[in-house]
């Protein structure tokens, strides 16, 4: 087989050939870091590449498999992490100074069921110091490129993540996502971002940024290619108290009914208001046409308090990750700042020097929002509020089976547009943050392009532990359109 | 209301961060800025909602007590920026008298 076609395929292509014994493990890492090479100048996807360790590791896989092709699902599967997952052996920086040299001495559970099924990790991802940005900007080591414009951002924080799947530089990445982490960049960059429900997927060896809402998922390059990564990764973990103990469903069953009849799909007329641009909206409005057109019944639902979710969203984040991010203070891990004359001289310099401007505005925003005299003003009311939106999304799904949104207000801005506006930067999380407040799962899929060809997309949410729902929703609209056939052309 | 510089040195000073000059300066800015867009929270009424601190359903999450495997001290010292003795060492922090 010829190795310069070999990054093109879908995860689903790429294991019947692998099974069949079309292809080889080292033919598959061969191919990918030959992609790697041509691509990575232009868009810095990978702050670390594990290139020896994939050849070695292909060629212990191909020794043990002569003459014997069982194989498990993910095995010889080329994958991207993004760099705030924990990999034992392989550093995991967070994008940050702080991290830089940190070596883990342990597995996250999603990289150990991975490697279980003797997966390749091709590297490690870029992404927002922390993951907390929205266009990999705020990454200590410089930017990832978007492919479909090197001159436009790829979102953020998985940046790394969504472009290394849309460069074809992996077959598919696992990301984070806290407020859209996932979906914002898939969008941006024209692929599949699936964000799980809380507690589908253990967050054991994910560094944590806001605990009540962080979540792994995969990118992939289709939708069925996510129903495959997520059952690689989901399921209960006694190491994650917040994984929930609820079985994992073959998710790509979900994916064989080809229509949506009977499937009841809300349309909140909040996400459609001011701020919108009339490109996304045209698109993500034929998106939906297109589902009424599969057999699903559209309705209007009211989701009123979604004006509160970025507040909400920045309240509690930045509280909880004021609280996560005090255990890097110098003594176990991490950088220490060299000259210091005492303990407390040593915590002030060490954070001074190993945080990034974006990191330090969140830590003081929410040990702010957290200080005696103005916990109940701002946590407090942030989480009553955060009640207010949960319970929305529950009555709606009383109605309804999915509710579909735009995934971003605009298509990717360009480098330095909102670098200096923090809350500008915020707001462009507007409709993804809500899915995260109310622990619900959400899918980001392709639905077209701008008149500049930066690739838009649209959201499915739903009900909690339902991803077969958003799966199959995903799925017959992808099917019925051609989207996912377009390539960046990376110039 | 305005979050004064005065403030923006105290909350650094809990969140144990040096801030320069400049730092101080703009995140008293950016702050206000951001803060004064969370008043928008205070247009909900929220009287006799109770708080989500964690997604319905979770609870605490009690295992046996019993001793796992668990990291070596050599591997959970194999970040430490110092150690010695199977010790995280630290700058000195009880004065001699």
């Amino acid at each position: 087989m010829s190795l310069t076609l070999l990054h093109k395929f879908t995860l689903s292509e790429l294991q019947r050939k692998f099974t069949a014994g079309d292809v080889t493990a080292t033919e598959i890492v061969r191919a990918y870091f030959l992609r790697v090479t041509q691509v990575e100048p232009k868009v810095n996807a990978y702050l670390t590449q594990c290139k020896e360790a994939a050849f070695a590791q292909a060629e212990r896989l191909d020794q043990a498999l002569k003459g014997w092709r069982k194989t498990t699902p993910m095995m010889a599967m080329p994958l991207a992490v993004k760099d705030n997952i924990c990999t034992e052996g392989v550093r995991t920086t967070c994008a940050s100074r702080m991290l830089d040299r940190f070596v883990p001495p342990y597995d996250a559970t999603v990289v150990a069921k991975l490697r279980a099924q003797n997966y390749l990790l091709l590297g490690k991802t870029n992404l927002d110091e922390f993951a907390m940005g929205s266009s990999t900007e705020n990454s200590a080591f410089g930017v990832s490129r978007n492919p479909w414009n090197l001159q436009t951002v790829p979102g953020g924080s998985s940046g790394g993540s969504a472009v290394a799947v849309a460069a074809d530089e992996c077959v598919a990445a696992l990301g984070s996502d806290t407020g859209g982490s996932i979906r914002q960049p898939a969008a941006f960059c024209g692929v599949v971002g699936l964000k799980p429900t809380y507690g589908r997927v253990s967050r054991y060896g994910l560094v944590a940024f806001a605990s009540s809402l962080d979540q792994i998922g995969p990118i992939t390059k289709d939708v069925m290619d996510a129903a495959i990564l997520l059952g690689a990764i989901a399921g209960h973990d006694p190491r994650d108290s917040t994984s929930a103990n609820v079985p994992v469903p073959d998710y790509l069953k979900a994916l064989k009914r080809k229509d949506l009849k009977r499937l009841k799909v809300g349309v909140p007329a909040e996400y459609f208001a001011d701020g919108l641009d009339s490109e996304v909206e045209q698109a993500v409005r034929t998106a939906i046409d297109g589902l009424r057109e599969l057999g699903a019944d559209i309705r209007e639902i009211k989701l009123p308090t979604t004006d509160a979710a970025v507040a909400t969203y920045y309240v509690i984040a930045t509280a909880e990750a004021s609280s996560n991010l005090a255990r890097y203070d110098g003594v176990k891990f991490g950088l220490r700042a060299a000259e210091s004359k005492d303990l407390l001289d040593m915590y002030l310099k060490t954070r001074a020097e190993g945080f990034g401007p974006e990191v330090k505005r969140r830590i003081m925003l929410g040990t702010y929002v957290l200080s005696a005299g103005y916990y109940e003003a701002y946590y407090g009311k942030a989480q009553a509020v955060r009640t207010l939106i949960r319970q929305e999304f529950e009555a709606a799904f009383q109605t309804v089976d999915l509710i579909v949104t735009p995934v971003t207000p605009t298509t990717a801005f360009k480098f330095g547009e909102k670098a200096q506006d923090p809350l500008q930067m915020y707001l462009s999380d507007i409709y993804t943050i809500s899915a995260n407040l109310a622990g619900l799962p959400a899918i980001a899929l392709p639905c077209g392009f701008s008149k500049a060809g930066l690739p838009i997309g649209f959201q499915l949410i739903g009900r909690p532990f339902e991803e077969e729902t958003l799966l199959r929703g995903a799925h017959a609209y992808e099917q019925a359109t051609h989207w996912r056939t377009k390539r960046p052309a990376i110039r | 209301m305005q979050i004064t510089k005065q403030e923006v040195e105290k909350v650094a000073k809990l969140a144990r961060l040096a801030l320069t000059e400049a730092e101080t300066t703009g995140f008293s800015q950016q702050l206000n800025q951001i803060v004064d867009y969370v008043q928008k929270l205070k247009t909900f009424s929220t009287e006799g909602v109770e708080p989500t601190s964690t997604m319905p359903g979770q609870a605490n999450v009690f295992r046996p007590d019993q001793v796992q495997a668990s990291l070596s001290a050599e591997q959970a010292l194999s970040n430490a920026p110092d150690a010695e003795a199977q010790c995280f060492r630290v700058p000195k922090i009880i004065q001699e008298s």
